[in-house]
């Protein structure tokens, strides 16, 4: 190492991580990018021509329409719920005293401990046709037939919105943390009503918070797997389930990669115009 | 007479902990008032009192006649400037004086008309679309300066406002001010824990120690006569020397007499002599006592020394006149006029 001039030294020390990055997410995406360029007969398998084919299929077919359209539909309706849920709850964890704060903190990031699957499991026993649900509906007299939310639209977006609400609280407390406390005092000493405080002073300090947790809201709905996968299934498909089908079931490699780099594209359109938006609205006025 | 704003047996206990006991207080329409002690004395806890943000344990805060110990901090009208300054980060200067006027339901064009009026008389009217991220320290000083006095309050409070400022910029903010508030008239109080912000900017300043008023007094009274030794000591530089009277108008400082008024302390008794560095003289007359000069730091406008003598250990301070003053090491002769020395009977605090 002694011989390392400085200005090598940076480029040998972010070199493990490059390469660990290169090796387990640039190689295997890069591959997956290749593979979406082949074209797959069904008694021949994958074919070694160059062909955009499988593009103009999945952008021309209307049935890829209408699954595109559900992904980014359900990440925008969970996207809302997140926010009209995890704003207030991060708004009252940070008004708590220290120590319920951290008892609070524990119960909002719990669900984080388990896994993604064990919890959609958990909502499959809820929503399914003789599960909980459908038994306090019957109790409550809402009629005899079983109240199903399983391979339903509402239930996947209950069950993302649980996974992934806990993720905008953080955002959002990261920047409510960041707020002046007498910037609030201020404003009631101007004359501001509490709401009025809340509604123009804390709020608007507190948007960026709400704005990345959309994104990364957003981000995880749109490539979501497995809660899809269980509650919604082959009735409900979204990108990720359906290039997950074309991978496993109809065992068409070229056609999964392709709607795996679509669901890449869009995902990074969409957030980097969305950030740009942000960034425009926003950097002359927060450091 | 009743006084514009008065606290009457003013309390705040947090727990078992006395923040501000019994705290009775006039302040007359126009006048500026500092609270001045170090921290936890108590004088932030009691500027929120009047603000509102705080409610007190018990006592009353009446403005002019009219109790508002429990009306809401958005009822009072009160101008506040926040150690922090706490602008709107999300809001130009302009808004951020003109929220003030919304709430009170002022129309658009007249509420930015005054809000313009305000930021010029703070002289800042050409940073009226900046955003505080892009204003110095100074600047966002007088945007909340500006956003406080627009509303017109019946009282301005100042929660150490110019205690993130630098040096420089902080003695130019003190004369500013101080017009500015003689010209509006407005009534002030002004929390602080230095002691030249205090003295140079109020017409009356109530020292506080551990909760309590120590003394109430306009500048130069406080600093000429302060009634304990916590006030001499801490409002300016003094030296407290521990003495006992040794007969009616002398007092015995490790073995030598001081002639000072010995007012109502018995012979015998254990009193406290402060004596300003200002007011010793240094001199080559033989007939006064000897010290040694220990240090000499040159400060510019004076000489700071540090000498030993019969007395003890002293500071004192003599003006620049141009000529070099003494070294390391020499001996002089201290003398000082007569009434420059106070007796307190209480022990140093």
């Amino acid at each position: 190492m002694s011989a390392a001039s400085p200005r090598t030294t940076p480029y040998l020390l972010t070199a493990p991580g490059v390469l660990f990055f290169v090796a387990l997410l640039g190689f295997p995406m890069v591959m997956t990018f290749v593979l979406s360029l082949h074209s797959y007969d069904f008694n021949t398998g994958i074919q070694s021509d160059w062909t955009l084919a499988n593009y103009a299929d999945v952008l021309g077919d209307s049935y890829f329409h209408k699954i595109f359209g559900r992904t980014f539909g359900l990440g925008l309706l969970v996207t809302l719920i997140c926010v009209l849920i995890g704003v207030p709850e991060a708004y009252v964890l940070s008004r708590l005293s220290s120590g319920w704060r951290s008892v609070f903190l524990l119960v909002v990031l719990g669900p984080l401990l388990i896994s993604v699957v064990v919890r959609t499991l958990g909502w499959a026993l809820f929503f399914g046709g003789n599960g909980i649900l459908t038994m306090t509906a019957q109790a409550l007299g809402f009629g005899d037939e079983p109240v199903s939310l399983m391979f339903t639209f509402a239930g996947m977006t209950i069950a993302l919105v649980h996974v992934l609400v806990p993720f905008m609280v953080i955002s959002v407390w990261a920047s409510l943390q960041k707020i002046d406390p007498q910037s609030e005092d201020a404003g009631l000493s101007l004359g501001a009503s509490k709401f009025t405080v809340l509604r123009r002073i804390t709020l608007p300090q507190a948007m960026p918070g709400i704005l990345s947790g959309s994104i990364i809201v957003f981000a995880l709905t749109a490539s979501a797997f497995a809660t899809p996968a269980i509650i919604g299934g082959r009735r409900m498909k979204v990108v990720a389930t359906a290039a997950y089908d074309e991978y496993l079931s109809t065992l068409n490699w070229p056609l999964g990669a392709t709607i795996a780099v679509l669901l890449l594209l869009a995902n990074i359109v969409i957030i980097l115009s969305f950030n740009k938006v942000i960034e425009q609205r926003y950097a002359k006025v927060f450091e | 007479m009743v006084s514009f704003l008065k606290f009457e047996s003013l309390k705040k206990e947090f727990g078992n902990f006395v923040a501000v006991s019994d705290m009775s207080l006039g302040v007359e329409r126009g006048e500026f008032i500092s609270l001045l002690g170090p921290s936890g004395c108590g004088k932030t806890t009691t500027l929120q009192m009047v603000a509102g943000l705080l409610t007190p344990t018990s006592g009353r805060i009446m403005l002019d006649g009219k109790d508002i110990t429990n009306t809401a901090p958005n009822k009072r009208g009160l101008g506040i400037v926040f150690q922090s300054y706490a602008l709107f980060p999300h809001m130009t200067a302009t808004e951020n004086v003109a929220f003030g006027l919304e709430m009170r339901g002022v129309g658009k064009a007249d509420r930015l008309a005054r809000a313009n009026a305000a930021l010029e008389q703070v002289r800042l009217a050409q940073f009226a679309e900046r955003y505080p991220k892009d204003m110095s320290g100074g600047q966002r000083q007088r945007v909340a300066l500006a956003r406080a006095l627009v509303i017109e309050p019946p009282v301005l409070l100042l929660d150490e406002p110019l205690s993130n400022l630098d040096a420089k910029l902080r003695e130019e903010m003190r004369i500013e001010l101080r017009l500015l508030q003689q010209d509006i008239g407005v009534t002030t109080i002004l929390v602080t824990h230095d002691q030249e912000e205090a003295l140079s900017m109020s017409d009356r300043i109530v020292v506080m120690q551990r909760g309590e008023v120590s003394q109430i007094a306009a500048p130069l009274d406080l600093y000429e006569r302060p009634t304990n030794t916590f006030v001499s000591d801490f409002v300016g530089k003094t030296n407290l020397l521990s003495g006992h009277v040794s007969a009616p108008n002398k007092v015995s400082v490790n073995g030598t007499a001081i002639d000072v008024d010995t007012a109502s302390a018995g012979v015998g008794s254990q009193v406290t002599l402060s004596v300003r560095p200002e007011k010793l003289r240094l001199s080559d007359d033989a007939t006064s006592q000897e010290v040694r000069i220990d240090a000499a730091i040159f400060l510019g406008s004076s000489w700071l020394y540090r000498v030993t003598g019969e007395m003890g250990e002293l500071f004192i301070t003599q003006p620049n006149t141009g000529s070099a003053g003494y070294s390391n090491g020499d001996i002089a002769h201290l003398s000082w006029p007569a009434g420059s020395i106070t007796l307190f009977e209480d022990a140093v605090s």
